[in-house]
C-alpha cells in the first residue's frame, strides 16, 4: 500500500469543508500482478461529487489514475464504481452525502478490470444483445419501409416506461449476488430489457426471446435479492421487471398467455389545419 | 409458449403449493393439534397406535405421498438451482440434473413404497 500524497489544504478557506481520503483501487493487468491501495487527499466543497474528487486527484495528485466518465449528470452510466462497497454513479454520489471521512473506490465488482477504476463492460452488452432488444414484428415490410408510426396508448406505454429508463451502467450486475456466482446468468439488467420489449404493445418477439430468457442461466435463477433495484441510480427497479417476466412465464405455461397481436401503424391525420403562426416541422433526416 | 426450465419452473411453485396445505395439515394433526384441538396427536411423543391408524386410511396415505412427491421435486430443483449457479461445464450441468432426477426418482419409489406397503398389509383391503 502506498502512503497517502497529500496536498495541504487549508479548511474553510475557498468554500472547503473539509479534507476526505480517497483509497482507489489500482491495477494494470499488463504491468501488476496484484491490484494495490492508492490513497490521496482530497478537499471538498459543497456539492463536490465523488466524480469531481477523482478529476481533482488526475490534475493534482495522480495524472496515471484512470476511469471511464463521458456526460457528468447521470445519462451516460460511464462512471459506475463501487463507492465504499456500494455501487454508484460517481458523478451522481455527492462526497457530504456519504458522511464519510475516508471513501474506498474500486472497480464494479462482477466484471473484469481494464485498468484501475475501468470495469470490462463487455460482457453486459453481450448478454444485452442475446434477448434482441429491439422491437420485433411479424410485419417484416413495415419494419423495413415505415409507412407511419406505430398506434400506442399511454396505458400501454405505462407497461413498460419505467424500463426504458436503463442507461446500462451494469450497477445492477455488480450487485446481483446471482451474477456474482453463475457467470452465465444473463442478470437483471438483459432480462429487464427482454421484459421491457416483450410488455411493449408494439412488439411481437417474447416467441423468440423466450429460449434465452427462460434458459436454464435465465430468470429462473433470479433470488429476488433485490440488490439490483436498490443499487438502479435511474429507478429501473430490474427485480421487479424480472418478476413481471416470471409471471409471464408462469402464464406460459398454464396456458394463460394470451396471443398478443402488436399494434398496427397508426391511420395518418389528414383533415387536420394548422393554427395560425405554426411554423412547418423540419424536414426528415432519415 | 413455454420452455422446459419455464415448465420446471411452474411446477416448482405449484409443488410450493401443495406442500404449503399438505404440510399445514401434517402440522395440525402431528404437531398442533393439541393446541388447535384437531383431534390427532397430544402427547409429546408420537403414539404408535395412532401412526398406524392413520397409515391404514386411503386419505391420509394418499396425502403422505403427495406430500413426498410435492417436497422431493420442490427441495431437488432447489439443490439443483444451487448446484448450476456455480457455472459448471454444460455437461456437468446435465450430469448434475440427471443424478439429481434419479435421486428424486430413488427416493420417491422407496418411501411411497413403504406407505403403500403398510397400507397393502394392514389396511382395509386385508
Amino acid at each position: 500500500m502506498i502512503e497517502a500524497v497529500s496536498v495541504k489544504q487549508k479548511e474553510g478557506s475557498e468554500g472547503i469543508i473539509k479534507t476526505v481520503k480517497f483509497k482507489i483501487l489500482r491495477y494494470d493487468g499488463n504491468t501488476m500482478k496484484k491490484p494495490r491501495i492508492d490513497s490521496f487527499d482530497v478537499p471538498i466543497k459543497k456539492g463536490t461529487t465523488v466524480l469531481d474528487g477523482l478529476h481533482y486527484v488526475k490534475e493534482n495528485l495522480d495524472s496515471t489514475l484512470a476511469w471511464r466518465y463521458s456526460c457528468r449528470m447521470a445519462v451516460c452510466g460511464s462512471c459506475g464504481m463501487f463507492v465504499n462497497s456500494f455501487p454508484k454513479l460517481a458523478c451522481n454520489t455527492q462526497v457530504m452525502e456519504l458522511e464519510a471521512d475516508v471513501i474506498n473506490l474500486k472497480p464494479l465488482p462482477n466484471f473484469d478490470i481494464i485498468k484501475d477504476l475501468v470495469p470490462d463492460l463487455s460482457v453486459l452488452f453481450e448478454k444485452h444483445r442475446t434477448v434482441r432488444p429491439y422491437t420485433l414484428r411479424q410485419d417484416l415490410g413495415e419494419m423495413e419501409n415505415p409507412t407511419g408510426e406505430f398506434f400506442q396508448s399511454i396505458e400501454e406505454l405505462e407497461r413498460y416506461l419505467q424500463f426504458t429508463y436503463c442507461i446500462k451502467c451494469g450497477l445492477c450486475m455488480a450487485a446481483c449476488p446471482t451474477v456474482a456466482t453463475d457467470r452465465r446468468y444473463l442478470g437483471p439488467q438483459s432480462l429487464t430489457q427482454a421484459y421491457r420489449y416483450s410488455a411493449d404493445s408494439r412488439d411481437e418477439g417474447y416467441a423468440d426471446r423466450k429460449d434465452i430468457v427462460l434458459s436454464p442461466h435465465g430468470a429462473f435463477r433470479c433470488h429476488f435479492a433485490g440488490a439490483c433495484s436498490e443499487a438502479c441510480p435511474k429507478g429501473v427497479d430490474p427485480a421487479l421487471g424480472i418478476q413481471l417476466l416470471k409471471r409471464k412465464a408462469f402464464a406460459g405455461s398454464l396456458g394463460l398467455l394470451r396471443s398478443k397481436k402488436a399494434t398496427r401503424v397508426a391511420p395518418q391525420v389528414t383533415d387536420a389545419k394548422r393554427l395560425q403562426g405554426v411554423p412547418d416541422a423540419p424536414k426528415r433526416t432519415i | 409458449m413455454k420452455t422446459r426450465e419455464s415448465t420446471f419452473w411452474t411446477w416448482h411453485l405449484l409443488a410450493g403449493g401443495i406442500i404449503l396445505v399438505v404440510l399445514g395439515i401434517h402440522m395440525a394433526i402431528m404437531h398442533l393439534s393439541k393446541m388447535l384441538g384437531t383431534g390427532g396427536e397430544t402427547h409429546e411423543v408420537v403414539q404408535w397406535t395412532l401412526v398406524r391408524m392413520r397409515s391404514i386410511d386411503f386419505a391420509f396415505a394418499f396425502m403422505y405421498v403427495v406430500l413426498l412427491g410435492a417436497a422431493l421435486y420442490h427441495g431437488l430443483y432447489g439443490l439443483r438451482t444451487i448446484i448450476l449457479e456455480l457455472t459448471l461445464p454444460e455437461r456437468a450441468e446435465k450430469f448434475v440434473s440427471a443424478v439429481i432426477v434419479l435421486l428424486g426418482f430413488a427416493l420417491f419409489i422407496l418411501g411411497s413404497y413403504s406407505t403403500i406397503a403398510f397400507y397393502a398389509m394392514n389396511g382395509p383391503m386385508r
